[in-house]
Parts: C-alpha cells; structure tokens; sequence
C-alpha cells in the first residue's frame, strides 16, 4: 500500500466515462478478427501433443522409431529435446514436457509435426511409452495423509522451522495476522467454527490453445497465439528453446478469454522446438478435452474457520487454515487465500494460515482473483452465521466490521483510502435489497476482496502527420482495453475519442510489459498513456513557443491545442495537434511520447453481492432469480466494459458455486472434461445481472482508477450459499452446490431435525 | 485417401471444394476455405461457436460433414453484413458492449439472426432459450440478451 499520490482529475472528463464504440468491435462482429488458430504460414505443419493416459507413473522408455519412419512426419520431440533451465522455468519445463514421470492424466510427454493433422493422429498412436504405473492422489485431504503416494519424493515442506527431515505433498506454508487471536476468542460471546470443500473449477475460456511457431535456420523465431502476456511467452520459450530473447518474436492474436489460464505456457515452447527440428512452421491447437485435462484449473480446497463475536455483533477474533491443491507443482494460491481471508474486516486479533498441496491432477493456474473466491466462500458463510445467530442484518453486520482507511489489513498493510464501507451501503440502498423475496425463495448477500497489481509497463504514443494518435501497449485486449486505451490518450490530449487508436504491439516492437493478468491494463497502461501523452503535448508546447518566439511557459495545452497564455505571451492563434503534426518536419521532427515504469500504487477493490435463489425441494437444484453486483472502480473509463467485467465475474462465481467442478474417478482420471459435463452457465441459466459502479478515486491513478476484472468472482460462492441457507434453512459446506450436494444437505438436516 | 469433392452454395456464392469424407464442415470451413470467422471451441456441439447456417437452420459445424454440404446453402459470419453494411445484430452487439473477447460472437450473431427471422418479437426468456446453445464465459450474457431484445425491437419498428 504504498503512498503515492499521483490523482490530477477527478471531474470535468470529457471523454473518460462516456461509452464509445470500441476501436477493435468491428472485426469481431464480422468474423475477421485473428484468434490463436486463424493464422496460417506457407508450409505449416500440423502438432500434436501425446499425452499421459495415467494420473501417476514413472516413464521407463519412449520409442519414437516407427512414429518417426511414417510417411508425412517430419518431426518428433520429447523432454530430451529441452535442456535444463533456470529454477524460475523448472517446473514449467517439465510440465510442458513430462521428464521421469508423468504427473497428471493428460501431462505431456511428446509431440509430432506432420504433414497434416490425419497424419500426426496416426504418428502419436505408434509412439510406444512403456510406464510404470504409481499409485496416485487427486483429493487434496487423502494428499496430506502422512502416507500418501509422492508426487514429488523431494518435496519437503517450505516455511516451516525446522525443515521437516520427511517429504510430503504440502510444499509451502504461510501464515499471515496479527495481534492474538486466542486471546480474542476469550473475549467473544459466541464462536462459530466450520469447515468448508470447495472442488476446482476451470477458466472456461471458448477459445482453446493455439498458437504458429516459425523457427528459422539463422537461430530466429516469430511465435503467433493467444495468450494474456506475449512478453512471459517470449522470455519462458526464450529459456526453454535456449535462444536469445532478441531472436524470438511474439505476437499476440487477439484472445478468446484467458482469465488467468492463458498466463503460461504449454503448447508454445512445443511448437517451437518442433518447428526447430522439421524446419517448417507448425501449428498448434489444443482440444477441449486436452484443455480441461492438462491447463490450469482453480485449486481444490478443504478449510477450517472459526470466527468470534461479541453480543453486540463486533468481531473478536479470527482463524482460518486453508489447504489448496495445487496440482502436481507448487502453486501461491493458498497463500494469496491467506491473505485475502479476512481483508474485508477491521480486525484486532486475525490470524490465517495457508498449505499449498501437490496432487496428480494438472498444474494449477490463475483464475481471476486467484486463491480469493474459495476462502470467501468460507469466511463469508461463517459471517452469514454470525449475522443470523444474533438476529442481525449481513450487511449491518459487515458495515459494522467493515475494514477502513487507516485499519491494519490482515495481510499486512495499513489501508488507505477505499470503498468497502461505501460499497456495503451502496447494497443497502439497492432496491434490490429492499424489494421482498419471493416466496420460497431465499436472499443472500456477501462481500469480497481483491489486491489488484500494477507493474512493468511501456506505452508508446504516436501522433501522426494529419493530428490522430497512435497508442501501441505491450498488454494483450481480452475485453474492450483498447476502447480504454483511446479514451485516457484522448481525455489527456483533449482530441476527439476516433482520433486515437490503440493497437497491441509485438515483442520486438515495445519493451517489456507484465501479462494482462491482476487487473492492471487499465490501471498500469493509463498511468503510462498519461505520462506519455503529457511529454508529446510538453514537446508540442515547446514547438508552439519556438514558432510564436515566446518562452515555453507562456504556452498552455487546450482543448487539443497549444495556446498563448499570460500577460506577455502575445496575441497568437492556437495551433491545433493537426497543425503541430503536419509542420512536425519543420520543427523537430516526429512527435510521440513514451514512458516506461513499474506502476505502483494499485488501489484494491471490493465488492458486495446480492442473490436471490429458488432451491427445488425435490430435485436440490439451484437456480438464481435475481442478481446484483455493486463494487468500486475507483473511477470508470468505460462504463460498459466496466459493468461487464461484474457481470461477468458474477457469471463465473454463480457456475462455480451451482455447478462446476473436477470429478476424479477412482482411477485418478478426469471424469468431465466437456463443456456438456463441465457445466457452465447458459444464457438460459442466468438472470441479468445488475451492475451497481461506486468510484471511490484510488490516489496511485491520475484519475482514480482502480483495478476492476477480477475482484466479482470473489463473492459470489458465498452470497449463493447464504441464499440457499436462507432458502432452505441449511448450510452447504461444500461448492459446487450442485442438485445431489443440496439435496442431500436438506434431507440430511430433515433426518436430523 | 480419396477425396470427396463437395458443389456448394456459400454466403450466396457458389463454392467448391474437396475434402476427406471424415473431415467436418466446420474444419472445411476454417482450412480448406479460409473462412475463419466460424471458430471451434469444442468440437463436440456444446459451445455454439462454430454455428453456421445450413439450408435456413442453426447447425453446430463441428458436427456436420463438409461432404453434407453438397447442393446445400451455407452461411457464415463472413456473410452477415452486406457490403458496408452491418447488420442491425453486429451493430446492437457494438454498441451494447455485448462482446468481450469476442470468440463466441460469431456464433451468437448466427444463431440470433435465426431467432429473429424466426420470432420477431421474442421475449427475454425466449431469447435466452434460444441462445442457450451458445457458450459466452466473459459477459454473463446480460448485455447479449439486452443487444438481441434491442435489435427485435429496433427492425420491428423499421
């Protein structure tokens, strides 16, 4: 939480907040906009991926001979094809390609270049693997059983003093809090203590792994594909193929949904190194089935939580212990858990504590807000408890414990300015809240939290010969940036929104930027189009004076222009960017602005969900009947995409939570990897769902802007298991709530009560 | 291997081409064709967003053969506008903010137009009925359903 304080405009926007045409909808409502697998290039071959048919098993030998000798196969590679590689790429290396064993049913272990995609089908059945079948582990409560199959024998468990001298699955500890938390429970009246399931859950992106490798005979190589950060692309394949970064190129299609799943690599450094060898270029696409077997989903978790209150409603203490799988390789996402566990309270006395797990199950990835929904899930449901068990309103509850500038965060910092408070107020003023549940069904409502980054960003801005502008960012356009983009240039250029237009740059053409990951790209690209944007209109200011013969300071930027200003300045006409850029020859040269930074300041967010659910009695399904997602932007730059990153968070959280999720047959494989047993929500499944933007400025942002993509999915577990609660009158500890979960749940309680 | 070779009609024009007999009209479509607007998402006939329309109806083109498409009408995205022209849907998406990544817009775009050529004044829930053949992760579907409702109403009124 760094003080910095950049805010320069918090009214009077003349373009920032409208709601303008994105500059790139065009070519995506006729079909002509580049995705992953839309790119061809002369002589391509087709790749394909073998894959482990075992969750666990050691790789005795891999015979590629008769594969090798079948006409139209001109390459084959496996891990012997990639040399070691730093310990930041160690796992990505073997997960990318498996080495001594497979991890994970579906975990690579060689790929085929041929003539076409007939071809490579047939070459990837004469490969002959010989395994050695392990027993194997995919819950992540039977993974922390002292005598639980290894996924990794060396693993030995980090963060704990001492070292422990035996290896298990857990490969890190963390612990985050303050003050004494048994002290605090001594001082509650009531204690609730509860633990919590939730299973892993998919990005879900349409758009499956694709991506054109073009390796060159010079030791040069031009990568295409979708992905949420071509520069990681570039530096990861750069280390695994052992080029120079210099030599290899990457450009980014346009992506067909990422949420943090396409912020690694798995069929790019393949491609690649197939391409090496056949001498072609070779394509790569990845099938459904493959995503959802060996690309990251969420973790899977078991949690414990235990919350104390007084009869009053204030909390006293707080504890959580969170168990994350992470899949065959460490992850941090338990300990990003940790941290976000209980960020929505001003608390004394909080303590959490989070394990990563390795299981044999695929590597786990980002999925926005990464660690966060799962713990809310929990937390949140305990406060529900809280609320009702001394007969208080949630939001009342969370209004009174509600975290606020100046209180220790629990994962560390002092908070400064933000808007939970607002937000929870917001929700309560919502005539959403107000209007009377319908019968029989039940409401809930939850809160959630979400850091939001900034980092390494490059921005370059060009004005062309006739006044328009050029913006070139390094952060792959997943859901309307661009139109973000053209708005900041033309807000602090004072030009009309159609005269800027914002492209994504390669990696040759822009310096290093970080992934389009952490809610950054707006945040991080307009602090640096603003930077930029202010020295092109410094440069064109000087070029007025020179022109005017007047000193620079006497030179005001307006409305687009460059302006006399002051007592002595004279009396001259403006000249207009049009008119600057066009004598640009005669005074200097080109104009344009850059500017590089590692953009801190990245104000967190929050957001409070209402649903209203109707549970069917006899069958346990769930299904929403109304929605609402109120959260902080810190300040809109378009409101569309903006409502839509909420909606759509929403959309993701309410699937988890009703319907979503890794079923693990006995035989350690993936019982549901399709869209048609992988359940995610249909247009039929929702209702809309309301968007409610409060803009409490974040003081890191020239005009308040605060991270907004990923902080929605957060709540909505728990607002839908507080729903259900309410419908049903039962607690269901476990996500995804699906029809046999509930169902059992209420009969369960029937036997009971 | 012999091929089939497959007499068409696409987007109004008449096309042919040859194809393996497995091959499927969507891959048709996208390698042989050059048409890739119609994307894959699953190959399985669960995401819509490789809807096409063959001979007036919303097909999934991961589950049709090229060869079916003999003497048969295709139409693609690359056929929704005319010319210049956007069609009243492509512009209600733009203007609704109704795409986000914009993978599954095409599909949504087909199977919509069928919807309103079919029905043109549905309702909410029947739009979302329709479209539930369409799998859209970034949006929540909201703004979607806003931009068809919008679009019905607008060529009601034209």
């Amino acid at each position: 939480m760094s003080g910095i304080d950049r805010l320069s405009k918090t009214s009077d926007f003349k373009v920032v907040g409208t709601r303008p045409i994105r500059p790139d909808g065009i070519e995506k409502v006729t079909g002509r906009a580049r995705f992953g697998a839309d790119a061809v290039a002369p002589g391509m071959l087709i790749g394909l991926v073998l894959r482990s048919p075992h969750p666990h098993a050691r790789i005795v030998s891999i015979d590629t001979a008769e594969a090798e000798a079948l006409q139209g196969v001109k390459a084959i590679v496996t891990a012997s094809d990639f040399g070691e590689v730093s310990q930041l790429h160690h796992d990505t290396l073997r997960n990318v390609m498996a080495r001594d064993k497979v991890l994970y049913e579906g975990h690579a272990l060689a790929a085929v270049a041929a003539i076409d995609k007939a071809v490579a089908k047939q070459a990837l059945k004469l490969i002959k693997v010989d395994y050695e079948v392990l027993p194997h582990v995919t819950d992540v409560e039977k993974a922390i059983e002292p005598d639980a199959p290894l996924v990794n024998e060396n693993l030995f468990t980090d963060g704990i003093d001492p070292k422990p001298d035996k290896p298990s699955n857990i490969a890190a500890r963390s612990q985050f809090g303050h003050g004494d938390v048994e002290e605090g429970f001594a001082k509650a009246d009531l204690i609730i203590e509860k633990s919590f399931k939730t299973e892993a859950a998919h990005q879900g992106y349409i758009e499956p792994h694709a991506c054109l490798a073009s390796f060159n005979s010079d030791g040069s190589a031009e990568l295409w594909g979708c992905t949420q950060g071509h520069y990681l692309v570039r530096d990861t394949c750069a280390e695994l193929l052992g080029i120079d970064v210099s030599r290899l190129r990457v450009t980014a299609s346009e992506i067909g949904g990422g949420f943090g799943g396409k912020t690694v690599v798995y069929l790019e450094p393949v491609a690649l190194a197939l391409s090496r060898k056949a001498g072609h270029p070779v394509k790569m696409t990845m099938s459904r089935a493959d995503v959802f077997k060996a690309t990251g989903p969420t973790a899977s978790s078991s949690m414990r939580v235990k919350i104390g209150i007084t009869k009053e409603g204030r909390i006293t203490a707080a504890d959580a212990e969170l168990y994350y799988q992470t899949g065959a390789y460490a992850g941090i996402f338990s300990q990003l858990g940790a941290m976000c566990a209980f960020a929505c309270y001003g608390l004394e006395n909080v303590r959490s504590v989070g394990y990563e797990v390795l299981a044999n199950r695929p590597m786990q990835a980002a999925y926005r807000a990464p660690g966060a929904p799962i713990i809310a899930f929990a937390v949140e449901s305990i406060v529900d408890e809280l609320a009702r068990a001394i007969d208080m309103d949630p939001l009342d509850f969370r209004l009174k414990n509600a975290a606020k500038k100046g209180d220790r965060a629990s994962y560390g910092p002092v908070y400064p300015e933000i808007g939970l408070v607002q937000a929870l107020q917001a929700a309560k003023e919502h005539p959403h809240y107000s209007a009377p549940a319908a019968a029989n069904s039940g409401r809930g409502v939850a809160a959630g939290f979400w850091f939001n980054f900034g980092g390494l960003t490059c921005i370059s801005l060009n004005v062309n010969i006739d006044g328009t502008v050029t913006v070139s960012s390094g952060r792959p356009d997943i859901g309307g940036s661009r139109a973000s983009m053209c708005q900041i240039a033309a807000e602090e250029l004072g030009v009309p929104y159609d005269n800027v237009r914002a492209i994504i740059a390669d990696t040759s053409s822009l310096g290093f930027n970080d992934t389009t990951d952490g809610s950054r790209t707006t945040f991080a690209n307009g602090i640096a189009i603003i930077e930029a944007a202010r020295s092109a209109i410094a440069d064109m200011c000087a070029r007025a004076a020179k022109i005017w013969s007047i000193p620079e300071d006497a030179v005001v930027w307006e409305n687009g222009a460059a302006r006399p200003s002051g007592a002595n300045a004279g009396d001259f006409e403006p000249m207009t960017i049009a008119d600057l850029a066009g004598s640009a020859h005669k005074t200097g040269g080109p104009i344009a602005g850059h500017h590089e930074v590692n953009a801190e300041g990245a104000g967190v967010s929050f957001s409070v969900h209402i649903a209203d659910v109707d549970v069917d009695q006899e069958t346990g399904r769930v299904s929403v009947s109304r929605y609402t997602v109120v959260q902080d932007a810190g300040k809109a730059i378009h409101p569309d995409y903006v409502e839509g990153q909420y909606q759509g968070g929403a959309a993701q959280g309410i699937g988890w939570a009703i319907n979503e999720g890794y079923f693990y047959g006995e035989d350690g494989k993936l019982q549901n990897p399709g869209f048609l047993d992988y359940r995610m929500p249909v247009a039929s499944d929702l209702p809309m769902i309301d968007a409610k933007i409060i803009e409490i400025p974040n003081k890191g942002h020239p005009y308040g802007v605060r991270g907004v993509g990923e902080t929605a999915i957060v709540p909505p577990l728990a607002t839908i298991g507080n729903a259900v609660r309410s419908a049903t009158g039962v607690r269901v500890p476990e996500v995804p709530m699906a029809p046999p979960v509930v169902l059992q749940a209420i009969e369960g309680a029937k036997e009971s009560g | 291997m012999t091929s089939v070779h497959v007499t068409t009609t696409i987007n109004g024009d008449p096309a042919e081409f040859l194809c393996r007999p497995e091959e499927t009209l969507l891959d048709v479509l996208r390698d042989r064709l050059g048409l890739t607007g119609t994307k894959e998402g699953c190959g399985s006939g669960d995401c819509g967003a490789c809807s096409v329309m063959v001979d007036g109806r919303v097909v999934c083109s991961c589950l049709v053969l090229g060869a079916e498409a003999e003497g048969r009408e295709i139409g693609t995205i690359e056929g929704m506008a005319e010319g210049d022209e956007l069609h009243p849907l492509q512009q209600k998406f733009l203007e609704h903010a109704a795409l986000q990544c914009g993978i599954c817009t095409p599909g949504f775009l087909i199977a919509a137009r069928a919807l309103l050529e079919k029905n043109p004044d549905p309702t909410e829930t029947e739009v979302r009925y329709w479209l539930a053949g369409n799998l859209c992760r970034c949006t929540g579907y909201d703004k979607i359903i806003r931009a068809v409702l919008d679009t019905a109403a607008e060529m009601r009124a034209s």
